[in-house]
C-alpha cells in the first residue's frame, strides 16, 4: 500500500470520536479526502456514480480563471510601468504584479478557510469546497493596491455574513466573492473607487479606468483593442476580455457553468446598450454596446460571476431570465447612475437577491401547467 | 404508428460487458425465492409454513393490507425458509425446488369473453396480479381501480439493459393472449412503446388491440414513467398501470395453458462476466446459476441494471421485476488525488475529465462513490438529464421539507424513483436521490390512505 496512505490510516484514530485532536476532524477530512479519493462504495440507489466531484469541478473552474489572474498579475506591472514611464521585460512586469497580488491571494485563502474549516468543525461537516473558488475570485475582484487588511475584514465579512449564517455552500443567497467587492465598495469607498486607487506603487498618481471616464462624461481614451486585450487600469483579473473569455471556454465546453446565463447577460447588456443608443441624451448612452463587454467587469461578472450556479436561478428558464436582466441592469446602472460606475457588482447582487423569485414564478407556471391538463379533459 | 416522441434530456452510459446474442438454457438453480422487499410499500403475511410443500402458483404469502393480492411460488417444491432481518422483517421466502415444475392446476379462460370482474378475480388468484403495477407511486396496482391506461415499454435503453425485440425473435402468441387480457381492465388503451434504435419483433410490430408508439432518444426514454408522461400523464386521482413485456407473457400463459410458469430470459452482463449473455431462466432464480460465468475477485451482484437494481450477494435472487443481472467490480480502494488526474479513463456526463476524448469507448466503472457528499452546489445538474415537464431538483427538495402539497404540485403522482436514477448518477454532490423520492411517495401514500 502507499506509505502516505498507510501513514494517513495510521494518524486516522486520533482524529476520530474520543481522539486526541478530535476537535480537528474535519480538517482531517479535508487533508485526507484532498489527497486520495475516498474509498467510500455506493451503499443504495444507483450502484455507478459519475467521476467528478465538487473538487474536481471547482479545479475547473480555478484552472479557467488562470488566464485572468496571470494576465491581471503580469498588468499590475505593467500600468505601473506606465505610469512610472520606464520600460520592462515581460517577467518584470509579470513579477512586480505577483508580488502585490500574491498576498492578496495567501490573505483571502487564509481568512476564508479559517472560518470554513471552524464552521464545518462546529457542524459536524464536512469541509465543502466551493471556498477554494471564492478564495481566487476575491483578488481578481479587488484592485491591486488595496490594503490586506481590508482584504482579511471583506473577506471574513463575506464568509460569515454572506454564506455561514445562511447555512453555507450551497445556501447563501449572495455570491461571497461579490459580497467582499461590496463590502468595500461601501465601506471603505475611497479604497475601491476614484481615479486614485487603481494603478499601484505610484502614489497619487491618476489612472483612470474607461468606465469612470466614461461615467464621468468623457471621451474613452484607451482603444477597443487594448480594453479588449487589456491594457487598462481596472481591477486585477477584470480588464483583459481575452482571458476572460479563454477561461469562458472552459467552463462552457466542460459543462461546469451555464451557457444559458453567460449568453443571457451579454444578450441582455446588448439590448440595453442598444436602448441607450436609441435614447442617446449624452455621449455615454451614445456609446456602441460592444464597449460595455470589454470596460470593467461585465465580461468577468458574465463568466465567472452571474454563472455561479447557488446564487442563480436553479431552472433553466431561470437562468435565461436571470443572465438577461443582469446584462440590463449593469448597463442601466452604469450608464443612468455614474457614482455607481461598476454596475455588473450591483447588477449581480441584485439579482442574486431576485433568483428565487423568478424561480418561484417558472416553478408556478409548471404547476399551472399540470392543473390545466386536468381541466383541459374535463 | 402515431410520430415519433423524441426524447432529448438523458444519458446513455456506455458500460463493458454488452450481452452477445446468444441464449444459453441455466443450471436449474437449488433454490428459489420471493422478496417483498421489490415490492415497496408491501407488508406480507405468510400463508405456508416453513415445511409445507408446494406447486408452482401456490400462494406463499399475501399483502396483509389487501388480502386478495396474493405472491405465488414461482416453482414447486419445500417451503425451506423465511428470512428475516431487523425487527422480524421478512426479507426472502425460499422454496427447495424439486425439479418437477408441477403448477397448481387454474383453469382456462378466454379474455374475449370475460368481464374485468372476472378477469382481475382470475389474475389474483393465479398469482400474477403483483406482475401489474400502478403510477402513481409505482406499487402493485390495487384491483378496485380502473386505470385509464395501460404501458407496455418494449425497450429498455438501461446500461447494458436486454434488448426484448431479441427475447421476442420467435413469435409468442401468450404475449397477445396477455395483452388482450390487459385491455378488459382498462377503460382506456393499452399502449405499446417501440424505440426507433431498434427495428421492433413481430409480437410487438403486429400486436393487436394496442396503440403503438415509438420514441427515440437516449436513456431514460424506456421508462415507463417517461412514457407515460409523455403520452398519458397522470393527474391526481387516477391511474395508469404498466406491465414488463415478458410479465404480459407470463399473464398470457396462466389464460391459455392455465399454468403458472414463470420462465423467463434474462441477459447477464457487466465488466466482470465472461462471456455476457442471455439465459433462460425462472423467476426467483438464484445466482449461484451463473457463478461459473463470473470473474473471480471483488465483485458486485446487481439484479437488474446499474443505476436502479438491488444489490445482492452471490447466492442471492433474481428480483421480481427483473431481466438483467448485472456484475461489476467493488471500488472500495482509494486513489492518489484521483480527482487531479486527467481521466482518460473515468466516465463523465461532463467533460471535466479527458475521457471526452473517447465518446464511444465503453467503460469498466466500479462502485466507487468519486467523492463525499457535499451541500447541493451544481443546480441545473438534474434537470439536463430528466426528460420530464417536471422540476427534479425542486420536488426533491419538497420531499426533504415534507411539504405534501407542494409535492403533489410539483407531479409526485407521476414520477418513481427510477426516473430519478440519472440524476443521481450525475449528482456532483453524491446526494442519495432514488431513495428520497421513494419516502416522499411513502409520504404520500400514508397521507391519502
Amino acid at each position: 500500500m502507499n506509505p502516505l496512505r498507510r501513514y494517513l490510516d495510521k494518524i486516522k484514530p486520533n482524529f476520530e470520536k474520543g481522539g486526541k485532536f478530535e476537535k480537528l476532524h474535519s480538517t482531517y477530512d479535508a487533508f485526507a479526502t484532498f489527497l486520495f479519493v475516498p474509498n467510500t462504495v455506493t451503499r443504495k440507489g444507483t450502484h455507478i456514480r459519475d467521476a467528478s466531484d465538487l473538487k474536481r469541478t471547482m479545479s475547473v473552474v480555478i484552472i479557467a480563471l488562470a488566464p485572468a489572474l496571470l494576465f491581471g498579475m503580469w498588468n499590475a506591472g505593467f500600468q505601473n510601468s506606465e505610469a512610472l514611464g520606464i520600460t520592462r521585460t515581460l517577467w518584470e512586469n509579470f513579477w512586480f504584479g505577483f508580488c502585490k497580488v500574491f498576498p492578496i491571494i495567501v490573505v483571502s485563502y487564509v481568512v476564508g478557510l479559517s472560518i470554513e474549516f471552524g464552521v464545518a468543525q462546529a457542524r459536524g461537516h464536512e469541509v465543502n469546497e466551493g471556498f477554494l473558488v471564492s478564495g481566487i475570485l476575491i483578488p481578481l475582484v479587488m484592485p491591486v493596491g488595496v490594503p490586506l487588511w481590508m482584504v482579511a475584514v471583506a473577506t471574513a465579512f463575506a464568509v460569515v455574513f454572506g454564506k455561514e449564517i445562511f447555512g453555507g455552500t450551497g445556501m447563501n443567497i449572495w455570491n461571497p466573492a461579490l459580497l467582499t467587492r461590496a463590502f468595500l465598495f461601501f465601506a471603505y469607498p475611497t479604497a475601491m473607487s476614484g481615479d486614485k486607487v487603481w494603478v499601484s506603487g505610484v502614489d497619487g498618481f491618476s489612472g483612470a479606468t474607461p468606465l469612470s471616464e466614461a461615467a464621468a462624461g468623457q471621451p474613452v481614451t484607451a482603444s477597443l483593442c487594448d480594453m479588449f486585450l487589456g491594457l487598462i487600469p481596472g481591477s486585477i483579473g477584470e480588464t483583459s476580455t481575452l482571458a476572460i473569455l479563454i477561461g469562458a471556454a472552459l467552463l462552457l465546453f466542460t459543462g461546469v457553468a451555464s451557457f444559458r446565463v453567460m449568453f443571457s447577460v451579454f444578450a441582455g447588456g446588448a439590448v440595453m446598450g442598444l436602448l441607450f443608443n436609441l435614447w442617446g441624451a449624452n455621449s455615454y448612452m451614445e456609446m456602441p454596446f460592444y464597449y460595455h463587454y470589454v470596460m470593467g467587469g461585465f465580461a468577468f461578472g458574465a463568466v465567472f460571476m452571474a454563472t455561479d450556479p447557488v446564487s442563480s436561478s436553479h431552472t433553466a428558464t431561470g437562468k435565461i431570465i436571470y443572465g438577461f436582466l443582469i446584462g440590463l441592469f449593469a448597463v442601466l446602472i452604469r450608464v443612468l447612475n455614474p457614482s455607481y460606475p461598476e454596475g455588473m457588482m450591483l447588477a449581480i447582487l441584485l439579482m442574486n437577491t431576485f433568483a428565487p423569485l423568478i424561480d418561484y414564478y417558472v416553478v408556478s407556471a409548471n404547476i399551472k401547467r399540470r392543473l390545466k391538463r386536468i381541466t383541459v379533459k374535463a | 404508428m402515431s410520430k415519433t416522441i423524441r426524447i432529448r434530456k438523458g444519458l446513455n452510459i456506455k458500460l463493458k460487458g454488452k450481452a452477445e446474442k446468444i441464449l444459453v438454457k441455466a443450471e436449474p438453480s437449488d433454490k428459489y425465492a420471493i422478496k417483498p422487499a421489490d415490492f415497496p410499500g408491501l407488508i406480507p403475511k405468510m400463508l405456508v409454513k416453513e415445511g409445507d410443500t408446494v406447486k408452482a402458483g401456490t400462494p406463499l404469502f399475501m399483502d396483509k393490507n389487501r388480502p386478495e393480492v396474493l405472491f405465488a411460488s414461482p416453482v414447486s417444491g419445500t417451503l425451506e425458509a423465511v428470512v428475516r432481518g431487523e425487527k422480524r422483517r421478512i426479507l426472502e421466502v425460499v422454496v427447495k425446488a424439486d425439479g418437477k415444475d408441477s403448477s397448481e392446476d387454474f383453469s382456462k379462460a378466454k379474455p374475449v369473453d370475460s368481464t374485468k370482474e372476472a378477469i382481475t378475480g382470475y389474475l389474483l388468484a393465479g398469482g400474477v396480479w403483483p406482475f401489474i403495477r400502478q403510477r402513481p407511486y409505482a406499487i402493485i396496482a390495487n384491483p378496485q381501480d380502473t386505470p385509464k391506461s395501460i404501458f407496455i415499454s418494449c425497450f429498455d435503453t438501461a446500461p447494458l439493459g436486454p434488448d426484448y425485440d431479441y427475447i421476442f425473435q420467435n413469435v409468442d402468441p401468450d404475449f397477445q393472449t396477455g395483452v388482450d387480457t390487459l385491455a378488459k381492465l382498462t377503460s382506456g388503451r393499452v399502449h405499446l412503446c417501440v424505440h426507433t434504435d431498434y427495428p421492433p419483433a413481430a409480437n410487438f410490430a403486429k400486436a393487436k388491440n394496442v396503440e403503438i408508439h415509438q420514441f427515440s432518444g437516449p436513456h431514460p426514454s424506456s421508462n415507463v414513467g417517461v412514457q407515460i408522461h409523455h403520452i398519458d400523464p397522470v393527474n391526481k386521482g387516477e391511474a395508469v398501470w404498466y406491465v414488463n413485456p415478458q410479465d404480459v407473457s407470463t399473464i398470457g400463459r396462466l389464460m391459455n395453458r392455465a399454468e403458472y410458469d414463470v420462465s423467463k430470459t434474462i441477459v447477464l452482463c457487466g465488466s466482470e462476466i465472461n462471456t455476457p449473455r442471455y439465459y433462460k431462466v425462472k423467476g426467483g432464480c438464484r445466482m449461484t446459476a451463473f457463478a461459473d460465468n463470473v470473474k473471480a475477485g471483488n465483485v458486485r451482484y446487481i439484479s437488474g441494471n446499474v443505476l436502479t437494481g438491488a444489490h445482492v450477494a452471490a447466492d442471492g435472487y433474481l428480483g421480481f421485476y427483473d431481466s438483467q443481472v448485472t456484475v461489476i467490480p467493488e471500488g472500495d480502494h482509494y486513489e492518489l488525488l484521483g480527482w487531479a488526474l486527467p481521466g482518460f479513463g473515468k466516465y463523465s456526463a461532463g467533460r471535466t475529465f479527458f475521457s471526452w476524448l473517447t465518446p464511444h469507448k465503453e467503460y469498466d466503472l466500479d462502485t466507487n462513490m468519486h467523492g463525499g457528499h457535499r451541500a447541493l452546489v451544481m443546480t441545473g445538474q438534474y434537470e439536463s438529464v430528466f426528460p420530464m415537464d417536471i422540476y427534479p431538483e425542486h420536488l426533491v427538495k419538497a420531499i426533504l421539507a415534507g411539504e405534501i402539497e407542494k409535492m403533489e404540485q410539483l407531479g409526485i403522482y407521476e414520477v418513481a424513483e427510477e426516473d430519478f436514477a440519472l440524476c443521481e448518477f450525475v449528482c456532483t454532490s453524491k446526494t442519495d436521490v432514488q431513495s428520497t423520492i421513494r419516502e416522499g411517495i411513502d409520504m404520500m401514500i400514508k397521507e391519502m390512505s
